[in-house]
Order: C-alpha cells, then sequence, then structure tokens
C-alpha cells in the first residue's frame, strides 16, 4: 500500500548510485567522518583519551543529550522547537526527591516523574497545535515555568540519599569493571532504534519531513500535522522526565537546577548533527554522531587540562561553523551552476 | 461610538495598557504589604532602578525580533563588556573615564557586526547563529575572568558614582536607559528605515520583492542590539561596582520573555519597544515584589513563566477575535466601520 503511494508520488526512483553518493557525501557521514577525525587526533595528541575509563565517562556525560535529542530531532524536523527540556529534567528530578523524601519507593517515584513529564510535554504540544501557538514561545515560557516549579518546590535544597542500588543500576558497567560500556545504554539503544526506525522506515517519518518541508503540501496530503507534532511534545516531556531519573540517580542529588542550560546543548548537538532549523531535514544517524562529536570534543579538552570555558567556546565555534560550512558550500555551488546554465542557455 | 470613547477604548485595549496597568497593580499590593516598597528611604529609587539594565536589553531584543531574528546573545554581550570595563579600570589606572565607558560600548557594538554579519552573509537563522555568539562571547568572558572579579574599590569613584548618582531625583541609569528607549521608540515609530523593520518582519519576501535593503537592516538591528548590550555591560560594572564573569547569565531569556510579554510578536512585525520596556519593567517588580507580599522568590521563575505563556495566549484570542470581527464586517458592507475597527 504505502509503497506504491511512494512509486506514485516519485517521479522516478533514485538511481543505485546517485543513493549511493548521497551515502558517501551527505550531512550525515560528513558528521560521521568529522567524529573519526575528532576521534584521531584526541586519541593521538591527549592522553588516556582513548581508553575504556575515558569512553565510559564519556557516555555517561551525554546519556542525557542523547536521550533527549531523539524527541528533539523528529521536533525540530517538523519545523518546531522544544526548550523547556532540560527544565523538565529538572522538574523530574525534584519530582522523583521529593516523592522519595515522603517515603515513596524510588521506582513508584520514577513513574510518577515521568507522567509528570508526559503532562508538561502535554501542554506544550496543546500550546502549539490546538492553540496554534509559535513553539519558540511557548517553550521559552514553559522553560521558566517548569523551572520555576522545580527551583519553587525544593528551594536551594538537594536531596540525597537515594539506596546505593539505584546509583549502581544506573552507573554499573556492562560485563563486569575495567569495560567501558555502562549497561544504561542499553536504554538508549532501544530507544534510539525505534525512534530510527519510525523516522526512517515508516510513514509517521515520512510526515515527518513532509510536515518541515512544506506544511501546507502535507495539510492537503491528508497529513495530521497537529497530531503528530502534539505526540513529538509528549515524547520530548517523558524522555526529558527519564534523563531527569538518570541525572538523579547518577549525581545521587535531587536539585531543582539539575541540568540547568541543558536545552542549549541538546538543540546544538541536533543542529551540528546536521539538522536543518528550518525543518524538513537531517537523519538520526548525524544527531547522534553530533552528540558524540561534541561530546568527544569536550571531554578531549577536559582531559587536556582545557578549561571549561574554553571547552563552550569550542562548543560554540563548532555549531557555528557546523552551520555556516554548508551554507557557503550550497552558495558556491549554486552560484557555479547558475553561471554554468546561464553559459549554456547562451 | 463618539470618537473621543472610541479613542479611549482602542488605548485600553492596548497591550501597553494592559501591562502598564499589571505593573501598577504589582506595584499597589506590595506597597500594601510592606509601605516601604514605594515610600522607603530606597523605595521609590529602587522602583527605577531594578529594571533599567533590563529595560535596555528588552528593547534592543524587541528591535531583532520585529524583523523576525532573535539575538540570543545579548547576555553574554552584557557580561563581556562589564568584565571588559572593569578590567580597563584595573590594568589602565589614570584612563579616562569617558574613554573606558566608550569602549566597554564600543565592544558590545563590534559584537554586535559580529553577529550581524554572521546571520546576514551566512542566511543561517539567528536563532542558531546566536546561540552558538551566546556560547563563545561567554566562554571568552569566563575564559579571561576565570575566577577573578572586578571589586568596588578597582572603580574610579567618578564611574561607580553614575551607578548611584542622579540627576532630579532620577537615578542616573534609568536616565540612560530612557533616552535609549526614547532614540529607539522615534526611530522605529517615525523613520523610513526603522518602519522598513516593520515591513520585513511581516513579510521579508515581499519587502525584498519591493526593494528594501533586508539584510543590510537585518544587520543594522544586530549591531543596534550589540551596542545596547554593551551600554547595559557597562551600566552593570557601574551599578553592582563588582563584576565575575557570570555577569547576566541567563538575562537572554528574560530578554524575550519581557518583549514577548510587552506584545512583540516572536514571528515578527509587529510590537513596540514601548511593549517591551514595560515588560522588563513588570518582570523585574515582580521579582522585587514576591519576597515583600511573603513568596519566597524561588517562586518568581514559575510567575514569568505563567506570565509568558499568559502573554502569547491572549495575543492568539485576541488575533482570532479580530479575525472574526473582520470577517463579519466583511459580510456586512454597510455596517459600522468605526465601531467594528478595533
Amino acid at each position: 500500500m504505502t509503497r506504491t503511494l511512494e512509486k506514485t508520488t516519485t517521479p522516478e526512483a533514485p538511481s543505485l548510485a546517485h543513493r549511493l553518493r548521497a551515502l558517501l557525501f551527505g550531512r550525515s557521514a560528513a558528521i560521521i567522518a568529522l567524529l573519526v577525525v575528532v576521534w584521531i587526533i584526541a586519541s593521538v595528541s591527549v592522553e588516556n583519551f582513548n581508553t575504556p575509563n575515558t569512553l565510559y565517562f564519556l557516555i555517561l556525560d551525554v546519556f542525557p543529550v542523547l536521550l533527549i535529542a531523539l524527541p528533539m530531532t523528529f521536533i525540530i524536523i517538523t519545523g518546531e522547537i522544544d526548550l523547556s527540556v532540560a527544565s523538565m529534567v529538572g522538574l523530574s528530578s525534584v519530582t522523583i526527591g521529593a516523592l522519595f523524601q515522603a517515603g515513596v519507593p524510588v521506582p513508584v517515584a520514577i513513574v510518577i516523574a515521568l507522567i509528570v513529564g508526559l503532562a508538561g510535554g502535554a501542554v506544550n504540544g496543546f500550546l502549539v497545535t490546538t492553540i496554534g501557538l509559535p513553539s519558540l514561545a511557548v517553550t521559552i515560557g514553559s522553560l521558566a515555568l517548569y523551572r520555576g516549579i522545580a527551583v519553587g518546590i525544593l528551594g536551594t535544597t538537594a536531596i540525597t540519599g537515594f539506596p546505593e542500588m539505584f546509583g549502581d543500576l544506573v552507573k554499573d558497567r556492562l560485563f563486569g569493571r575495567g569495560t567501558a560500556i555502562p549497561g544504561i545504554l542499553i536504554v538508549f539503544i532501544v530507544l534510539a532504534i525505534i525512534a530510527i526506525v519510525l523516522l526512517h522506515a515508516t510513514s509517521i517519518g515520512r510526515s515527518t519531513y513532509a510536515i518541515g518541508l512544506n506544511k501546507e503540501a502535507s495539510l492537503f496530503s491528508g497529513i495530521d500535522a497537529g497530531r503528530l507534532k502534539f505526540w513529538f511534545f509528549v515524547a520530548s516531556g517523558v524522555v526529558s522526565a527519564l534523563a531527569g531519573a538518570f541525572w538523579t540517580l547518577r549525581y545521587d542529588s535531587a536539585r531543582g537546577d539539575n541540568a540547568m542550560g541543558l536545552e542549549l546543548v541538546v538543540v546544538a548537538a541536533v543542529l551540528v548533527g546536521g539538522v536543518s532549523i528550518f525543518g524538513g531535514r537531517g537523519s538520526l544517524v548525524g544527531v547522534i554522531a553530533g552528540v558524540l562529536v561534541i561530546g568527544a570534543l569536550r571531554s578531549a579538552l577536559r582531559l587536556a587540562d582545557v578549561s571549561s570555558d574554553v571547552i563552550n567556546v569550542a562548543t560554540g565555534l563548532l555549531l557555528v561553523v557546523s552551520v555556516i560550512v554548508p551554507s557557503i558550500i550550497s552558495a558556491v555551488t549554486g552560484f557555479a551552476e547558475r553561471r554554468r546554465a546561464a553559459a549554456a542557455a547562451s | 461610538m463618539s470618537p473621543a470613547t472610541s479613542r479611549l477604548t482602542t488605548l485600553l485595549k492596548r497591550r501597553e495598557t494592559s501591562v502598564a496597568l499589571a505593573v501598577i497593580v504589582v506595584i499597589v499590593i506590595a506597597t500594601l504589604f510592606n509601605s516601604n516598597f514605594t515610600f522607603g528611604s530606597d523605595g521609590f529609587r529602587n522602583l527605577l532602578l531594578t529594571p533599567s539594565i533590563l529595560v535596555l536589553l528588552a528593547i534592543a531584543q524587541a528591535v531583532v525580533v520585529i524583523t523576525r531574528n532573535i539575538d540570543l546573545s545579548v547576555s553574554a554581550i552584557l557580561g563581556l563588556s562589564a568584565y571588559a570595563t572593569g578590567r580597563m579600570f584595573t590594568d589602565w589606572p589614570g584612563a579616562p573615564t569617558i574613554l573606558v565607558i566608550l569602549l566597554g560600548v564600543l565592544l558590545g557594538t563590534a559584537l554586535g557586526i559580529i553577529n550581524g554579519l554572521l546571520v546576514s552573509v551566512a542566511k543561517v537563522p539567528a536563532l542558531v547563529i546566536t546561540l552558538g555568539t551566546l556560547y563563545i562571547y561567554r566562554g571568552i568572558d569566563i575564559a579571561w575572568a576565570g575566577s577573578t572579579r572586578i571589586n568596588a574599590s578597582d572603580l574610579p569613584r567618578d564611574f561607580t558614582s553614575i551607578g548611584t548618582g542622579s540627576l532630579f531625583g532620577i537615578p542616573w541609569l534609568t536616565v540612560i536607559a530612557l533616552v535609549a528607549f526614547a532614540v529607539l521608540a522615534y526611530y522605529l515609530g517615525y523613520s523610513r528605515s526603522g518602519r522598513d523593520l516593520y515591513a520585513i518582519g511581516s513579510n521579508p519576501d515581499a519587502a525584498k520583492l519591493y526593494g528594501l535593503p533586508v539584510a543590510r537592516r537585518v544587520f543594522s538591528t544586530f549591531v543596534i542590539s550589540g551596542t545596547l548590550s554593551g551600554v547595559a555591560g557597562v551600566m552593570y560594572a557601574a551599578r553592582y561596582a563588582t563584576v565575575s564573569a557570570t555577569a547576566g547569565s541567563g538575562m537572554e531569556l528574560d530578554s524575550v520573555a519581557a518583549a514577548v510579554i510587552g506584545g512583540v510578536a516572536i514571528f515578527g512585525g509587529s510590537g513596540t519597544v514601548l511593549g517591551a520596556a514595560l515588560g522588563a519593567v513588570l518582570l523585574s517588580t515582580i521579582d522585587r515584589a514576591l519576597p515583600t507580599v511573603g513568596i519566597q522568590d524561588f517562586w518568581q521563575q514559575a510567575v514569568v513563566g505563567a506570565l509568558i505563556i499568559g502573554a502569547i495566549v491572549l495575543d492568539r484570542v485576541l488575533y482570532v477575535r479580530n479575525q472574526k470581527a473582520l470577517a463579519r464586517e466583511r459580510q456586512t458592507p454597510s455596517g459600522d466601520r468605526e465601531g467594528a475597527r478595533s
């Protein structure tokens, strides 16, 4: 059914050579190449970079960003944005902390935090899709609102002393000590596979790109853009709450200001990963590579004893360069093509 | 409806009026709880002084947002200018105060030029560019300052007196903010190039087809924004007299919030600097009023968030009502046009 639909909408199927070229020289391939380059340079020049321990901490550090980047990719591809994710991490953390303090078992507290994330995402989704408000403004508002509630509930106090087994659960390595991979990574791998299949192999994914490329055309072709976007915001809320649970247990600390500013890191990683802020373009493989590029860069610089501030400059430069270079390249090739076309016409 | 009453209802319906009323309500409530809020020895002064710096950032943001762009780096420019100003005084004893102030402001201008060039040349959305420069500028600031801070004793008396002194009872910083406000309000309201900004924001493609210099105008808004953020940075140094590398952190969102609350549409084309300035006054006044009325100021951000969401929902509701009224008017051609216009 979908196959015939695809046939009728694409006038000619892309040739194998064309597909291969897209795969080799596409944006995702460029990010992966960048990741490899950063990794090689870091391994050669930074002592102890390529050790299991570094990799282990790198994964733990980028874990919340990896998680949240998944729904963020869907949202930005539809041409929207969710800036409230880090505030939801904080709110989820406070929810777990306050409930734990009141004697609620941690797993129950986590489930309630996920429900809070679902509700927060639904509020964003409702305001953006049903009321029709710009998501940038809505989520700047809910960024302040959710963070404000989190900080309001706990003030500057931190709740600690979670049972050790939960901390171990999120920090334990697969296959014993000395290896690199934290077991919690399985959670991400499962979610990432679901997201990749959803975005790159289903009609939901095709609709997601269609909404971002041309909102009106997608409406005419019968895509319920509002409903899709609503669920993406809900997913974003739930996944952010999950990241909040991880954050709380990893650091054994529930605080209102946990993950402050993380929204910018996530958005930067998604954009470095090749997703266009205009919508309609990008891939999850590129995004995951983008998160890892930023993670590897920051981890390598930290190991090299570069101050965290210079690391921020490097992150910002990477973001600016990664969006400017493709735009300059397309401007140059566009110019060359126009000249060639003009020469051919005359 | 007589022209006078219709003019009155238009005035009452304006966003600026409702935000101004909200400011007055907050002040009255806080004063009822504690009369010192307004009538204390520093009460009135603080009412004017506290919002001044945010007002500068908010009107800067408004100018950029009206063209359908955004400048997230304002807070980092503020921080860098503030630290540079303090640093010039410590590293360069005997420097003329006015020159240091000028250089501090010019640093803001230079950073704004970088933003403007990146946005208008690379044709990448300002949200992305200024998110990047937010990191870069703040990072440079922190790398330069480290954990050191500028203290009041490092600064010359005639500089800090700008932060504490006043002109006819109005604090100098408020006077500076008012002057900047007046210039921008005139520019946006009455000058040809200022009006262009609205045209660009409502429909960039149409503005380009019409022959407006879109890239140049957008570039200039970032220069204005950088310059005003530089002024805000110098004012920050003068007012607080201690400057660390984190000065102004997070104020980028406050400035957007103030503009949005004041009725500047995030997708460009409408809004005034008066609204943005009043939005900034409302935010800073609430911030100061919360502890007075017995609410811990931890809740301040939640109030801000609720206000932003309330403001944009209100915009939407008014817009939909307006569209309906226009549709009705079209259906009854002989209708009372004066009455239907609102």
